[in-house]
């Protein structure tokens, strides 16, 4: 294995790269694990990430730009810090998906895939985040929020905004 | 967090241990757990793989190919070491159950991914959950290492000497298409999600070139219960040819929408009027999508069909993933139709220019038509461009996007003409400006 030393990233994610790359049979396969949780504790995928990733994994930089480029998940661009992304896929639209979305834009004052001037929130339309039985429902990050109305909606942004919301890592 | 559901119909195998915190691995042990995969140990590979033949149980991702058979078509001999790999890459529209399972009973996967690497002579399990469900991989990276701790894997597993099992978990970054099992095998490789032609199969050269097995979480999740209680017992619960029970997913306009468990055959009917509660507000049906948003639609004088892998593919339309969305009189097939072909023209990943070219297109006119624009043969022109996809990909993904396409216009192809005319059913849900910035996206 490559030995990174000077890594950007946390003692604790580096060392959780350092164990991954040993768990498969080969080490490219951690490399879509990997983007994500980096991006996780940079926010988005940046140029040091790529070099330092393709470093770990013995790959070229646009070995790991080319999967990078693959995952919706996956952005180059930091997004707010708590990132909504509401579903309008059909089980969601049917029980109102799309009013959703247009409050938050709303609510926001932004639109798909962009963030509020302070950073603190970005919007997405997402397609089926796998919620469809309790629809229509949201990410935020990564917590899933499900049965939303707009009243409900405008708490649990309240709460992101102030601190108080959950925030699965 | 999913709402629990239940319904005096059900018959409950696989939700056995939902609702009792069987993500507790002592809680589990309690609840029976790993007395399947301890008893799989003692009786061989041979009598695993019959057990799951009798069973009847048939893949629950949508396919629904006999699992029996599927592990049989594993070499015995191998150079290579094979690998037994879970497809929790969970995106089919409408579908959540596998979400209900990783939350409530994350053991059932593990120990069912035992039983498949003990009936193939695999060593190691994979794991695969799609990037949204971290809350879940946590659950299943927790039940993972609980497992190891009681020696249940890793070497010698029960105190087994040369009975080794190893299991990793993996996380996606968002992508249906790798949900397709050779997209899967080409993301866990660390690579972009796109399909491998077939042959070979994945049991004769998959992951890593190695003889694999490749199942949906609730196939494996069904496995365990299948051993405890007996393959005969199992296929009885089903119908003809369809063994046992499978969790449906209910949505969209129903009073009780949640994921319930059914067994094999029951009538969509009662599916929809009597375990889901029947249409929300008392309004009337206009539709349903049976298993996932690439089956083809049932109109509402078309559910009287029993729900399984046959019996909806003699009605034209499949039992897929088991997400049932129902749709009332007031949507829009025009609207309905380009949201879901949106959603392929966004997960094509490309690779053949039939899907790739094909769900551009058919959204590009779509649009048109929702917008107004539309002219009587583009009705026409949608009906040729998804008939010119089917079954000229190397994976599913065109096929699903061409064949609920080929539904909504042959079906409701009055609604198209009457829609290009002027003459609008249903009541609009995305704006025009909504649909624009999708098509930038």
């Amino acid at each position: 294995m490559a030995v990174v030393t000077n890594t950007i990233f946390s003692p604790a994610t580096a060392a959780r790269f350092d164990k991954l790359v040993t768990l498969y049979p080969l080490k490219r396969s951690a490399l879509v694990p990997m983007l994500l949780y980096a991006q996780d504790e940079i926010g988005y995928i940046s140029e040091p990430v790529i070099r330092e990733i393709a470093q770990r994994l013995d790959l070229f930089d646009l070995d790991v730009r080319s999967v990078l480029s693959y995952y919706s998940m996956l952005r180059t661009k930091p997004a707010g810090k708590f990132n909504v992304q509401v579903c309008t896929n059909i089980s969601c639209m049917l029980r109102g998906g799309y009013e959703i979305l247009n409050h938050c834009k709303q609510k926001l004052g932004i639109g798909h895939k962009q963030v509020t001037p302070d950073g603190t929130f970005s919007l997405e339309e997402v397609e089926c985040i796998g919620a469809c039985c309790w629809a229509p429902a949201m990410q935020v990050n990564y917590d899933f929020h499900e049965e939303l109305t707009p009243a409900k909606v405008d708490s649990i942004l309240a709460d992101y905004a102030a601190g108080k919301g959950k925030d699965v890592k | 967090m999913p709402r629990y559901v239940s319904h005096p119909d059900e018959v409950i195998v696989l939700k056995r241990r939902h609702g009792q915190g069987a993500a507790n691995i002592e809680k589990y042990v309690e609840l029976d757990g790993y007395k399947a995969v301890q008893n799989a140990i003692e009786q061989g590979p041979e009598w695993i793989i019959n057990t799951m033949k009798a069973s009847g149980l048939r893949g629950r991702g949508g396919a629904g190919f006999p699992t029996g058979m599927k592990w049989s078509f594993v070499p015995k001999q191998s150079v290579k070491p094979k690998y037994v790999l879970v497809n929790g890459d969970e995106s089919e529209p409408g579908t959540c159950k596998d979400h209900v399972i990783f939350l409530e009973d994350p053991h059932s996967v593990i120990e069912g991914t035992m039983i498949a690497g003990l009936a193939i002579g695999a060593k190691m399990g994979f794991i695969y959950l799609r990037g949204e469900y971290r809350y879940l991989l946590k659950i299943v990276e927790k039940a993972v290492a609980d497992a190891y701790a009681k020696g249940y894997l890793g070497k010698n597993i029960f105190g087994k000497d040369g009975v080794d099992f190893d299991i990793v978990t993996q996380t996606g970054a968002g992508a249906y298409e790798v949900g397709e099992e050779s997209a899967l095998m080409e993301s866990l490789e660390g690579k972009r999600g796109v399909p491998r032609i077939k042959p070979p199969f994945p049991a004769v050269v998959g992951l890593y070139g190695g003889p694999t097995v490749i199942n949906n979480a609730e196939t494996i999740a069904s496995v365990p219960h299948i051993l405890l209680m007996g393959g005969e017992e199992y296929a009885k619960l089903g119908s003809e040819r369809n063994g046992g029970t499978r969790l449906f997913g209910i949505s969209g306009h129903v009073e009780r929408p949640g994921v319930y468990e059914l067994p094999m055959g029951y009538s969509l009917r009662k599916a929809i009027y009597e375990v889901a509660g029947g249409i929300k507000g008392g309004k009337q049906l206009k539709a349903v999508v049976p298993g996932g948003s690439s089956c083809p639609v049932l109109k509402a004088d078309e559910i009287d069909v029993g729900l399984d892998f046959d019996q909806m593919g003699k009605a034209g339309t499949m039992l897929g993933s088991g997400g049932i969305v129902v749709l009332d009189e007031t949507v829009s097939i025009v609207e309905f139709a380009l949201r879901t072909i949106k959603f392929y023209q966004h997960e094509s990943c490309g690779w053949c220019i039939p899907c790739r070219e094909g769900t551009d297109w058919i959204k590009k006119t779509l649009t048109r038509v929702y917008n107004d624009g539309g002219q009587k043969k583009d009705i026409d022109n949608v009906q040729y461009l998804a008939e010119n996809m089917m079954g000229r990909t190397f994976c599913p993904l065109g096929d699903a996007a061409a064949m609920p396409t080929l539904g909504f216009v042959k079906k409701f192809r009055k609604e198209f003409e009457d829609y290009i005319e002027g003459k609008k059913a249903g009541t609009p849900l995305m704006t025009e400006e909504q649909e624009l910035a999708g098509a930038a996206h």
